[in-house]
């Protein structure tokens, strides 16, 4: 049960977003392969700690694959090999004896490096708070069940909304677009009856501060779906591009 | 100190009504002149800052996390409760009011709870007119379940992420209020003050978490939305960040911390396999109704489950009692987990777990059947623990998962700091000595949503002529900045050996042992001594490396670990007060003839609120008796 293995990391190291960064080599000897990616890290942080050097900076928290605050790209990766799974659950028994593992931050334009691995994915935030929500004040809201939707209408707009806003998508995308992020959203509540009213003016804005923010189009390369840890679909953007067209042309919201 | 509950008189279910009538209102004009401060975007302080930026406040919010999205009640799965009646089987506010009230053993206020139950069903109509996506049946309506052994189907989920959608919903209505500019939102901060001007609660300092920079907020009220602080037993199912901090330092300000003895120790999550374990994963208790709980008969046995034969399996659970066998409360199960993993039979590498066994299930109910209700957890566990649960039995372990406890707040949900108010877990409010499941989030959410908005109105009221009138350059500031900076410098200049982690750890394991699931008079000032000793280690052998203008881990665990030292000990004097067994926590000293938790409502029917007194002294108690008109109280029973 307690099997260890010896790697060697390549972890990338980078003060700030002025920094030019660099891969710094760290061998880690005895790592049990029942921990996970993260677990293993912070092991190398304590290891740090005590020889007073500085510890690697990354993100997480819930560690259980839900609040989409770790990720980095393992081995070229976004969130490692594994297929539907975020940084934090990857467990170490995955790698072998002897493995150099590249650690790096997700690189794309409008995420900048924080420090190390860390990187500043605010850009997320201002898609959504161009529309990605229904304008629905607190109190006053109808009875829930006085508007019956369809349980597979339901079921795919859960599917939609269980992104859970890591950055994958982009790190993963040659043109660092944030498509299947924005999709996922704008999927979710233009399928929704709730969401109808404001569909139109919801694409267009979401889209416009995509693009505003530095992210790059969609070409159709499919890395996105691949390493999405919770599986979002690329037809989430066929149906974005079908809200945007029918809004751009059949409104004035342009 | 007197401390003034604020319950409405009248009866109980006009209680809420008659506040809202009664109340003083803010003048939609006058709305704009203040500013709140909010601190936390879960569940709580998602809804409440956008509920109060729709009614036209200014509001600040802050959180920990690089994005509000990220909360620690975004990894709730099971679901959330409301009193909707849709399934037509006998549910009311009433009777989630009187589930919630037993549940927690009699141990939180009438006024309080009822008006939880009242205001449940509304939550989730502003959640379906969120556009959250809520399961539902093939005729197009909301689907239910019964959730942690209730009698009815009372709880609205969205798959296993509940917590997630119902977050999101929050987080969109947030982000709304963000661009129309009427919340300022502050990511990566974490509150390292309170700044109290005349008596009054009148800002925070902030940390910036990347910079380092103390950063001053002034406004005329501050809303604490900063969650639970299950973390104290340091293997926890909560987020790395969960943290008591913010807290402590309203406690230390002389806000009253109510009940921190009151935590729930769920017991199905995948055990400790290591010393390297940061956190603890909570596996869905449904598990329960199907798996059946068991440990060798002999002790230290390390066969392969599959290998011992069944003559020599003790079914413990199923013999104690009878009648409920393994679907037991939450509480007995883990206490019993315990007991018999502490008497030599746990398994695993640790000895630190049961075992979960479906193989029943599987030849009574067939592969298909077991994987269609449970296979997304037997994944997870299969992933995490790189064993097959359809072939050799499961290995559970109770962890810390909730805090009932937190800071004392009357029926307006202020502290006794006024302008200070706490909502969501970090308020000791409705849960008394134990919550049901599916109830976190329902209070969360009520607290933001519907009782905030009205319950800050009478205090903004009364402070009218000098809102907006304390600014950032005010003194008070730049001194409580200054003692921040003070403590700082503190932690990083002792150059010790030892992490702030190894220190947690070590404290976890105090609190696990002494203050968990099941305590005793020795056992809990044994742990006292500890936790002091402790203290005194970590301030004279800290090691905190790194720069402190930057982001440093380091740094952050630092000061989190500092108020977990003083805060853990006051939970344990807390439990040693409290010498009767009640809702969550047994005390060994007072049990029933059978050996079952005995709660005593002649001595402790109380709500104990500590007042802080100082670093290393002592806290004082203070009791707000709690009266109960409208039901009896009663003791449970499970043989
Ligand atoms: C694994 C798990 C499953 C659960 N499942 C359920 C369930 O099915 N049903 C249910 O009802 N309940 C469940 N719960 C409980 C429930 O999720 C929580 O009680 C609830 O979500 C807490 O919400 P909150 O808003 O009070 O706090 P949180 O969601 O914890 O939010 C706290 C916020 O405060 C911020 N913060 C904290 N400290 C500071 C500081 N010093 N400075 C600045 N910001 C700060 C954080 O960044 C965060 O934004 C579960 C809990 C866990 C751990
Ligand atoms: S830490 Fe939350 S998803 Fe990985």
């Amino acid at each position: 049960m307690s099997d260890t293995i010896n790697i060697t990391l390549k972890v990338w190291r980078q003060k700030g977003p002025g920094d030019k960064g660099h891969f710094e080599t760290i061998p880690v000897k005895d790592v049990v392969t029942h921990m996970s990616f993260l677990e293993m890290l912070d092991t190398v942080n304590e290891q740090l700690a005590l020889e007073g050097k500085d510890a690697i900076a990354f993100d997480n928290d819930c560690r259980e694959g839900i609040c989409g605050m770790c990720g980095c790209l393992v081995n070229g990766i976004a969130h490692g090999p594994m297929k539907a799974m975020t940084l934090c659950q990857l467990h170490m028994r995955k790698f072998s004896n002897g493995d150099t593992i590249a650690v790096e931050p997700w690189r794309a334009r409008a995420f900048k490096v924080v420090k190390d691995l860390a990187v500043d994915r605010s850009a997320l935030d201002k898609i959504i708070q161009a529309g990605g929500y229904i304008s629905a004040n607190t109190g006053g809201a109808p009875d829930a069940n006085g508007l019956p939707i369809p349980m597979e209408i339901a079921e795919k707009a859960m599917d939609a909304a269980a992104c859970i806003g890591c950055g994958a998508c982009v790190a993963a995308c040659p043109n660092a677009s944030a498509m299947l992020f924005t999709s996922a959203k704008v999927s979710q509540l233009a399928l929704l009856p709730q969401g109808r009213p404001e569909a139109a003016k919801r694409a267009i804005n979401m889209m416009r501060t995509h693009d505003a923010c530095g992210f790059g189009n969609c070409s159709n390369e499919r890395e996105c779906e691949a390493v999405c840890p919770k599986e979002i679909k690329i037809t989430n953007i066929a149906r974005l591009n079908r809200e945007y067209i029918k809004a751009s042309i059949g409104s004035d919201v342009m | 100190m007197q401390l003034e509950s604020k319950i409405p008189a009248g009866p109980l279910t006009q209680k809420w009504t008659k506040y809202r009538g009664d109340q003083k209102l803010v003048n939609p004009a006058n709305k704009r002149k203040y500013t709140l401060i909010c601190v936390g975007t879960g569940l709580a302080g998602s809804a409440a800052s956008a509920s109060l930026a729709e009614l036209g406040y200014n509001v600040k919010t802050f959180c920990i996390q690089d994005s509000p999205r990220r909360a620690h009640s975004i990894a709730a799965q099971g679901g959330i409760n409301a009193a909707k009646n849709y399934p037509n089987d006998g549910d009311s506010i009433w009777r989630l009011f009187y589930d919630t009230i037993k549940g927690g053993d009699f141990r939180a206020r009438e006024g309080n709870v009822y008006r939880l139950a009242e205001v449940s069903a509304d939550i989730i109509d502003q959640g379906v007119a969120q556009g959250i996506p809520f399961a539902r049946d093939y005729g197009g309506l909301l689907a239910n379940r019964s959730f942690g052994g209730a009698q009815v189907s009372r709880t609205f989920y969205a798959r296993g992420q509940t917590g997630q959608q119902l977050l999101l919903g929050a987080y969109s209505s947030l982000s709304r209020q963000i661009a129309t500019g009427k919340v300022k939102m502050y990511p990566r901060r974490e509150m390292m003050d309170l700044v109290i001007v005349n008596g009054k609660a009148r800002g925070i300092i902030v940390r910036n978490l990347i910079t380092g920079e103390y950063e001053s907020h002034a406004g005329d009220a501050v809303l604490l939305c900063t969650g639970g602080y299950g973390n104290v037993f340091y293997l926890s199912t909560n987020a790395e960040s969960c943290n008591v901090g913010a807290a402590v330092k309203c406690w230390r300000k002389g806000a009253l911390m109510a009940n921190p003895c009151f935590t729930q120790i769920h017991p199905t999550c995948i055990p400790n396999s290591g010393d390297f374990q940061a956190k603890l994963t909570l596996m869905s208790e449904s598990l329960r109704n199907d798996g059946r709980v068991w440990v060798p008969k002999k002790k230290g046995d390390t066969r392969r489950p599959n290998d011992i034969p069944e003559s020599e399996r003790w079914y413990y659970l199923e013999e104690k009692y009878p009648s409920f066998g393994n679907l037991v409360p939450r509480d007995v199960a883990s206490r019993n987990a315990k007991y018999v993993c502490d008497a030599g039979h746990g398994v695993g590498p640790t000895g630190y777990a049961v075992y979960l066994d479906f193989s029943q299930a599987i030849q009574r109910d067939g592969k298909d059947v077991v994987q269609r209700k449970y296979g997304n957890l037997f994944d997870m566990y299969l992933n995490i623990v790189d064993d097959n649960p359809y072939e050799t039995p499961m290995m559970i372990y109770p962890a810390s998962h909730y805090a009932m406890g937190g800071l004392w707040v009357d029926y307006e949900l202020q502290t006794t700091i006024p302008g200070l108010f706490a909502l969501g877990e970090c308020n000791f409010s409705d849960h008394g000595a134990n919550r049901l499941g599916a109830s976190a989030l329902m209070q969360g959410l009520a607290d933001g949503y519907f009782v905030i908005p009205y319950t800050i109105a009478p205090y903004l009221a009364s402070i009218y002529g000098e809102a907006g009138s304390v600014t950032e350059d005010h003194p008070a500031f730049k001194e409580t900045t200054k003692q921040v900076d003070a403590l700082f410098k503190k932690l990083t200049s002792i150059n010790g050996t030892r992490t702030p982690d190894s220190i947690h750890r070590e404290l976890g394991k105090v609190m696990v042992d002494e203050v968990g699931m099941s305590r005793n008079e020795a056992g809990l000032k044994k742990a006292i001594d500890k936790i002091r000793e402790l203290r005194e280690e970590f301030w004279k052998n800290l090691r905190v490396p790194g720069s402190l203008n930057d982001y440093n881990k380091n740094v952050e665990k630092a000061h989190r670990v500092a108020d977990y030292l003083e805060f853990a000990e006051t939970l344990a004097i807390d439990a040693l007060e409290r010498a009767e067994s009640c809702g969550c926590h047994l005390r060994e000293e007072s049990q029933s003839e059978e050996g079952e938790a005995l709660r005593k409502d002649d001595k402790y029917c109380y709500v104990a609120a500590w007042e802080y007194k100082g670093f290393n002294q002592k806290p004082e108690l203070h009791k707000e008796p709690l009266v109960f008109e409208n039901v009896q109280l009663t003791q449970r029973s499970y043989k």
